[in-house]
């Protein structure tokens, strides 16, 4: 069935880009706050009690400030106040809050173009796995998934550019490791350096991406041919170029994660984060192929599709909930456990400074899909199925957020116009470019040689 | 048994079975059992078998052994006998919670596995020493095995068995 973009949805999608633009434009234009000001902002925060940090630490610092801005009065008509060192760390507290803001809409920005593309890019890798399995239930929902990676290559092009302008036009505001003044006074990047250089970085992202978006162009182009073949040609090339994805897929996304999140800490290393990012972006990438079929469906676009289909969506949904949470605990407990100061240092932030989503997040990845998707019969029912997505959506979008702004904002958090201004631009975004490729082909692949044993899926 | 008297109607293709299972009940016919040599997809359905509870008792054996578990781990590291392993402080149990969640995880799947392996025996009337209720050891290796009560329609069930396929078609007297 042919599918046409609604005039309604293709608006949806261009407000929504042009709110979010504008949000994102504002939090880049108020971001440049001077020292002033932010100096300004710390003494009234003080004053009137600050809604942050009620850690002891975050007191103390407080405490001291205040010492500070008393006698910041006097350095300025005495030069040789005994209150330097004082003064010296007061500096140092203002100039990283500044620094901090700064980074800001750079990092929200950087985070919604992360999670959109993650989001394409694990059903790439579901796609690939149903090919390489030569898996019978799904033929039905391959053109729905064709749909979504053709956001990857825009996608992941604008998160590359991203990371690389904010080390270029920007002032380093995402990875500090691209700043050569910070690697000059740097034993442990300086050591990474072979590693983590700016050129290594762009070169390695055009890499993965290109591989990436290759594998989706003939994989696009052979499932479109194998509608008008009389043999299974196609299909066969599509599941030989799909198990060799699958290989460079798994050390390419490993890599990537490496750069694009975990290098945001370059001090801080995890060898299971590349299963991390992994697992929520298979997690994201299944709860969005549930969402688009049954919006599809809703129209009648995909009348063979059954409550079948969506169950076995839905039991993804909640096992890959699950495999996110196995190795997101693997990884916080191990650190937990040994306590080795520059390993534990990640935990410290996130637990201090970030309680409410550290903890929110596996209450909403975790908790809420464990509970609502282990029934069998409210796997089939869409309402159910569609409040679970959204809220393992929401969840996983801060998941990221947690990945990303501890390392470059610090305490200086908040959700607001920043963030739901990417968050926007970026929902519009791939709402276009994914519904615009749904129009493109057939809903249902016609000749696929399991597409009988799909319409027939049942449970 | 209720009746004295049941027929046996054997067959040797679980699609022929299922036909005949749809058949005999679109006659409204009560089927008493079907035996098989292995599970076959959709025969609860097509008997009009009541849906499984084992998934709900399954999930009550869990929050048993999760909260087994975590009573179990309160007393042993907590009350009884602290302990300060790794530098971890070993007076509350929220604190230490990251180190007891495996041992939670391990014994919410021991619980459930194990007393829903023990529920099904049971359930399903098999236990140690207890003699096969089997009616013909054909059904362990290759045929299929319907049993239908009769109430005095005997010819009337014989000739829809045999319309359905069966290969074989016996009438029991069952004097117990």
């Amino acid at each position: 069935m042919e599918y046409k973009i609604s005039n309604r949805l293709r608006l949806t999608a261009i407000i929504l880009m042009v709110v979010g633009a504008l949000g994102v434009g504002y939090s880049f234009l108020t971001s440049h706050v001077t020292f002033e000001e932010v100096e300004t902002m710390l003494a009234n925060e003080s004053h009137h009690g600050d809604g942050h940090g009620e850690t002891t630490t975050d007191h103390t610092v407080k405490e001291t400030h205040e010492i500070a801005e008393g006698t910041h009065d006097t350095h300025k008509t005495d030069e040789h106040s005994g209150s330097h060192e004082n003064v010296d760390e007061h500096t140092k507290h203002v100039n990283h809050v500044m620094h901090a803001m700064h980074n800001r809409p750079w990092s929200a920005f950087y985070i919604a173009a992360f999670f959109f593309m993650m989001i394409s890019l694990g059903v790439l890798a579901f796609y690939a796995i149903q090919y390489a399995a030569q898996a019978g239930w799904s033929p039905l929902l391959l053109r729905v998934m064709e749909g979504i990676t053709a956001y990857l290559l825009p996608g992941a092009l604008i998160v590359l550019l991203i990371a690389f302008a904010s080390g270029t036009i920007g002032h380093y505001n995402i990875f500090v490791w691209m700043d050569p003044e910070v690697v000059a006074h740097d034993k442990l990047i300086q050591g990474k350096v072979g590693w983590l250089n700016k050129y290594g970085f762009l070169i390695r992202g055009l890499v993965f991406i290109a591989g990436w978006a290759a594998y989706r162009h003939f994989s696009r182009k052979f499932s479109i041919a194998q509608d008008k073949a009389d043999d299974n040609k196609n299909f066969k090339k599509t599941f030989r170029i799909s198990a060799a994805f699958l290989v460079f897929f798994i050390y390419t996304e490993s890599m990537m994660s490496w750069d694009w999140i975990m290098s945001v800490d370059p001090h801080w290393f995890s060898t299971l984060f590349g299963w991390y990012v992994f697992a929520g972006m298979m997690v994201c990438g299944v709860t969005t192929i549930a969402l688009i079929t049954l919006y599809l469906k809703g129209k009648g676009l995909l009348p063979k599709v059954n409550d079948s289909h969506l169950h076995d969506l839905a039991k993804f949904m909640f096992g890959f909930s699950i495999f996110w949470t196995y190795l997101w605990f693997s990884q916080f407990m191990l650190i937990w456990y040994s306590n080795i100061p520059e390993e534990v240092t990640y935990f410290i932030t996130r637990i201090e400074d970030y309680k409410l989503p550290f903890f929110g997040m596996i209450a909403m990845n975790f908790i809420f899909p464990l509970l609502l998707l282990m029934n069998s019969d409210y796997k089939r029912m869409p309402w159910f199925v569609v409040m679970t997505g959204v809220m393992i959506l929401a969840g996983h979008y801060i998941d990221v957020f947690n990945m990303i702004m501890p390392a470059t904002v610090g305490d200086q958090w908040y959700i607001g116009i920043p963030e739901i201004g990417s968050m926007l631009f970026f929902a519009g975004l791939f709402i276009f470019i994914v519904f615009t490729a749904l129009t493109k082909a057939p809903l249902e692949p016609t000749r696929n040689p399991f597409v009988k044993e799909s319409e027939h899926f049942h449970y | 048994m209720e009746t004295s008297k049941v027929i046996h109607a054997i067959y040797n293709d679980d699609d022929v079975l299922m036909a005949a299972v749809k058949s005999v009940k679109a006659e409204k016919h009560h089927i008493e059992e079907i035996y098989t040599p292995f599970p076959v997809h959709g025969l609860d359905k097509a008997m009009g078998l009541a849906p499984t509870r084992i998934a709900i008792a399954s999930f009550l054996y869990g929050c048993v052994g999760l909260t087994v578990a975590t009573i179990m781990m309160n007393f042993i590291m907590i009350e009884d006998w602290p302990q300060n392993i790794g530098g971890k402080p070993s007076f509350s149990y929220l604190e230490n919670m990251p180190a007891f969640v495996p041992i939670m995880f391990e014994l919410t799947v021991f619980f459930a596995a194990h007393l829903m392996v023990i529920t099904f025996y049971l359930r399903s009337r098999m236990w140690p020493f207890k003699k096969a209720e089997n009616p013909d050891p054909r059904t362990t290796d290759d045929h299929f095995l319907m049993e239908i009560p009769v109430h005095g329609n005997e010819k009337e069930l014989h000739d829809l068995l045999s319309q359905t396929g069966a290969v074989e078609i016996n009438i029991i007297d069952n004097a117990h």
